[in-house]
C-alpha cells in the first residue's frame, strides 16, 4: 500500500535558500581578511584625501637643524635627509599612488573587458591576434615593460596611467575572454541570436552582465599588481615627480643611506606600501572566493 | 611528439617576433634623439647630425628594425651609445651574474615552496592552509625593494650580520659570493613562495580527490605511503611548469633586486642603460630576458611532456 507513496513523482522540492542570495557586500563583510583589508586601504584613502590635516607637520617643511634625525617623541618616524618629518611624508605619501593606480586599473579593465567581449564573441583572426600579442606581453614582466615605456615616454600622471592601462589591457581580455567563451555554449545565447539581436547588443547586453563577477575580480588582481608596478618604478627613481611626497620616491632617495644606518627613512615608506599591497590582496582574495561561491 | 614539438617552437618564434617589434617601438617612441642625448645640450647641430647618421637613426624606422632584427639573427644585437662598443660581452657578463643570484633563488624556494603546498593541501579548508596561502599570496604582491629594505634592516643595519651589497668583489671564493647573495635573494623567495605553493597546493588537493588516490587508501595502504607514492607523483606535474615560467619572471625581477643592492647582473644593467638613454643596449637587454623566459617555459614542456606518459598518446592536440 505504500506502492502510491513511493512512485509518486518527487515534485516538490523545497528550495533551501542558498549563500549565494545573500548581497555579495554582506557575503564580504563576513569574512575577516575583507574587513581587514577593507580597514587599512580606507585608512590610505583618508590619509590620501586629508593627509595634510592630519599629519602632525608640513610633509614639505625643512629643518636644517634636525637631518637623519632616528625616531624621538617628536618625530615618530624620524627625519629624512632634508630633516622632513617622515611620519607627514607617510601619511601624505599615499596621495599619488592611490589617484594613478586605480585610474590606470580602470583604463585597462574597461578595454580588456571590451575586447575580450570581442574575442570570445568572435572568435577567429581577432581572437589569435590578441592572444599572441598576450603571450609577447606575458614574456617579460609587466614591470618591465612598463619601465621601458616610462623612460621612453618620461613619467607624468597621465603617461603611467595610459601606459599600465594599456598593457593591462590584453592581460584582461585573456581572463574575459575565457568566460565568454563559457558563456557561449549556455542556451539564452542561441535565443539572442534568434531573435535578431545585433552583436553589439548580444556583448554588452546579454554577455556582460554574466562576465562582471570575473572582471570584478580582475579589476581587484590588477589594481594589486598596478600598485606594485607604480611603486617600483617609483623606487627606480621614474616616478610622477610632483611637489607631493610618495612613498617609493622617498624611498630611491634615501636608500642610499641604509649602510649608515638611518633606516627609518626608508623602511616606514616601504612598510606603508607593504601594508597597502598586502590590503588589496585581501580584499582581492576575498572577492574571488565570495564571487566563486 | 615531433609535430607538437614543432608547433610548440613556431608559436615561440612568433611570439620572440612580436616582443621584438614590442621592445624596438618602445626604444623608439623617445622624444628628441640619441647623438643629443649622448652628445649633450651644448653640441653643434652639425655634430649632433652627423652622430645620428653615424649611428644610423636618421634613416626610416622599418630600414631601422630590419636592420637592428637582421643583426640580432647574426647574433649582433648592437652597439651601446654609453660605451661605444659591442653590447654583447656586457649582457654576456651580465647574465651570468644574475643566473648565480637566480640559482640561489630556485635552490632554496622551490623545496620551500612545495612543501607549504603540500601542507597546506593536507590541511585543506583549516586555519594552517589559509594561513600558508594567504602568507603566500600576499608576499607575492609585496614589491622585491619592500622586502630587501625590510631585510637589510634586519639583518644588515640592526644585526650587522651580512653585508647589505650584494657586491663580493672580484676573484671572492664561492663561499664569500654566497654570503654577498644571502640577502637579495630573500625577496624573490618570497615573491615566488606563494606562486609555487599554490600550483602544489592545487595540484596535491586535486590528487588527494582522485579515485586512485582513495583505492590506495582503501586497499590498506599507510598515509605517508599513499601520499609519497600516488599523490606527490601527480601533484607535482603542474607545479614543474610553473617553476620554469617562474624562471624567466626570476630573471626580469631582478632589475629592483639588483638595484637596491648594487649587483651587477642584466637588471642593474637594464636600469643603467635606462637612466643613461642607452637604447640598444637597453633592448638588447630586454629582448634578453624575453629569450630566457621563451627557452624556460619551453623547457618546462617539454619536461612535462616526458615526465606525464599520459600526454604522449595523443591528447595533447
Amino acid at each position: 500500500m505504500t506502492d502510491a507513496v513511493a512512485t509518486a513523482p518527487a515534485e516538490i522540492v523545497p528550495v533551501l535558500p542558498t549563500r549565494r542570495e545573500l548581497p555579495i557586500w554582506r557575503l564580504l563583510l563576513r569574512r575577516p581578511s575583507f574587513v581587514i583589508g577593507a580597514a587599512i586601504l580606507l585608512f590610505w584613502i583618508v590619509c590620501a584625501i586629508f593627509g595634510n590635516a592630519i599629519a602632525p607637520h608640513d610633509p614639505l617643511a625643512q629643518d636644517l637643524l634636525r637631518l637623519n634625525k632616528p625616531p624621538s617623541a617628536a618625530h615618530w618616524f624620524g627625519t629624512d635627509p632634508l630633516g622632513r618629518d617622515v611620519l607627514s611624508r607617510v601619511i601624505v605619501g599615499s596621495r599619488t599612488i592611490l589617484i594613478v593606480t586605480p585610474l590606470a586599473t580602470l583604463l585597462g579593465t574597461v578595454l580588456g573587458t571590451a575586447l575580450g567581449l570581442a574575442m570570445g564573441y568572435f572568435g577567429g583572426l581577432l581572437d589569435a591576434l590578441v592572444s599572441r600579442l598576450v603571450e609577447a606581453v606575458l614574456a617579460l614582466p609587466a614591470v618591465i615593460i612598463i619601465f621601458m615605456f616610462v623612460v621612453a615616454l618620461g613619467s607624468s600622471v597621465r603617461t603611467l596611467i595610459i601606459v599600465i592601462g594599456f598593457i593591462f589591457t590584453p592581460l584582461v581580455a585573456r581572463t574575459v575572454r575565457s568566460s565568454v567563451q563559457v558563456e557561449r555554449q549556455l542556451d539564452y545565447l542561441s535565443s539572442a541570436r534568434l531573435l535578431g539581436e545585433r552583436p553589439a547588443r548580444i556583448m554588452f547586453v546579454e554577455i556582460l552582465p554574466n562576465v562582471i563577477p570575473t572582471v570584478v575580480v580582475e579589476f581587484t588582481v590588477r589594481l594589486g599588481y598596478a600598485i606594485f608596478a607604480v611603486a617600483t618604478l617609483a623606487f627606480l627613481g621614474f616616478g610622477v615627480q610632483l611637489s607631493t611626497p610618495s612613498w617609493g620616491s622617498d624611498i630611491n632617495a634615501s636608500y642610499g643611506l641604509l649602510g649608515a644606518g638611518y633606516w627609518w627613512e626608508t623602511l616606514f615608506p616601504a612598510l606603508a606600501i607593504a601594508s597597502l599591497v598586502i590590503a588589496i590582496n585581501l580584499v582581492a582574495d576575498s572577492t574571488q572566493q565570495v564571487v566563486a561561491g | 611528439m615531433g609535430r607538437y614539438l614543432l608547433r610548440r617552437l613556431g608559436l615561440a618564434i612568433v611570439t620572440l617576433w612580436i616582443l621584438s617589434l614590442i621592445v624596438f617601438f618602445a626604444g623608439q617612441i623617445l622624444p628628441g634623439n640619441p647623438a643629443r642625448a649622448i652628445l649633450g645640450n651644448l653640441a653643434a647641430p652639425s655634430a649632433v647630425r652627423a652622430l645620428n647618421h653615424q649611428l644610423g637613426v636618421d634613416r626610416p624606422l622599418v630600414t631601422q628594425y630590419l636592420s637592428w632584427l637582421g643583426g640580432l639573427l647574426h647574433g649582433n644585437m648592437g652597439k651601446s651609445y654609453t660605451y661605444q662598443s659591442a653590447v654583447e660581452p656586457f649582457i654576456r657578463a651580465a647574465l651570468i651574474n644574475s643566473a648565480k643570484l637566480a640559482a640561489l633563488a630556485l635552490v632554496v624556494i622551490v623545496p620551500l615552496g612545495i612543501l607549504g603546498g603540500v601542507i597546506a593541501a593536507l590541511n585543506y579548508g583549516r586555519a594552517l592552509d589559509r594561513l600558508i596561502s594567504l602568507t603566500g599570496s600576499s608576499a607575492a604582491t609585496v614589491p622585491e625593494f619592500v622586502s630587501g629594505i625590510v631585510v637589510i634592516v634586519i639583518f644588515g643595519v640592526t644585526l650587522k650580520v651580512l653585508p647589505v651589497t650584494a657586491a663580493a668583489g672580484a676573484g671572492a671564493s664561492f663561499f664569500t659570493q654566497l654570503k654577498y647573495l644571502i640577502l637579495p635573494a630573500v625577496p624573490l623567495v618570497l615573491v615566488l613562495f606563494g606562486y609555487i605553493a599554490r600550483m602544489a597546493r592545487a595540484g596535491t588537493i586535486e590528487a588527494l580527490e582522485s579515485d586512485y588516490a582513495r583505492t590506495a587508501t582503501l586497499k590498506g595502504l599507510k598515509r605517508s605511503v599513499v601520499i609519497r607514492r600516488h599523490i606527490l607523483r601527480n601533484s607535482l606535474l603542474p607545479t614543474i611548469t610553473v617553476i620554469a615560467t617562474q624562471t624567466g619572471y626570476l630573471i626580469g625581477g631582478l632589475i629592483v633586486v639588483e638595484t637596491l643592492f648594487n649587483y651587477q647582473g642584466i637588471g642593474k644593467l637594464i636600469f643603467s642603460a635606462a637612466t643613461a638613454k642607452d637604447f640598444p643596449m637597453l633592448e638588447a637587454g630586454v629582448l634578453t630576458i624575453g629569450v630566457v623566459y621563451m627557452v624556460a617555459t619551453l623547457a618546462a614542456d617539454l619536461l612535462t611532456f616526458s615526465l606525464n606518459p599520459r600526454l604522449r598518446v595523443g591528447g595533447m592536440e
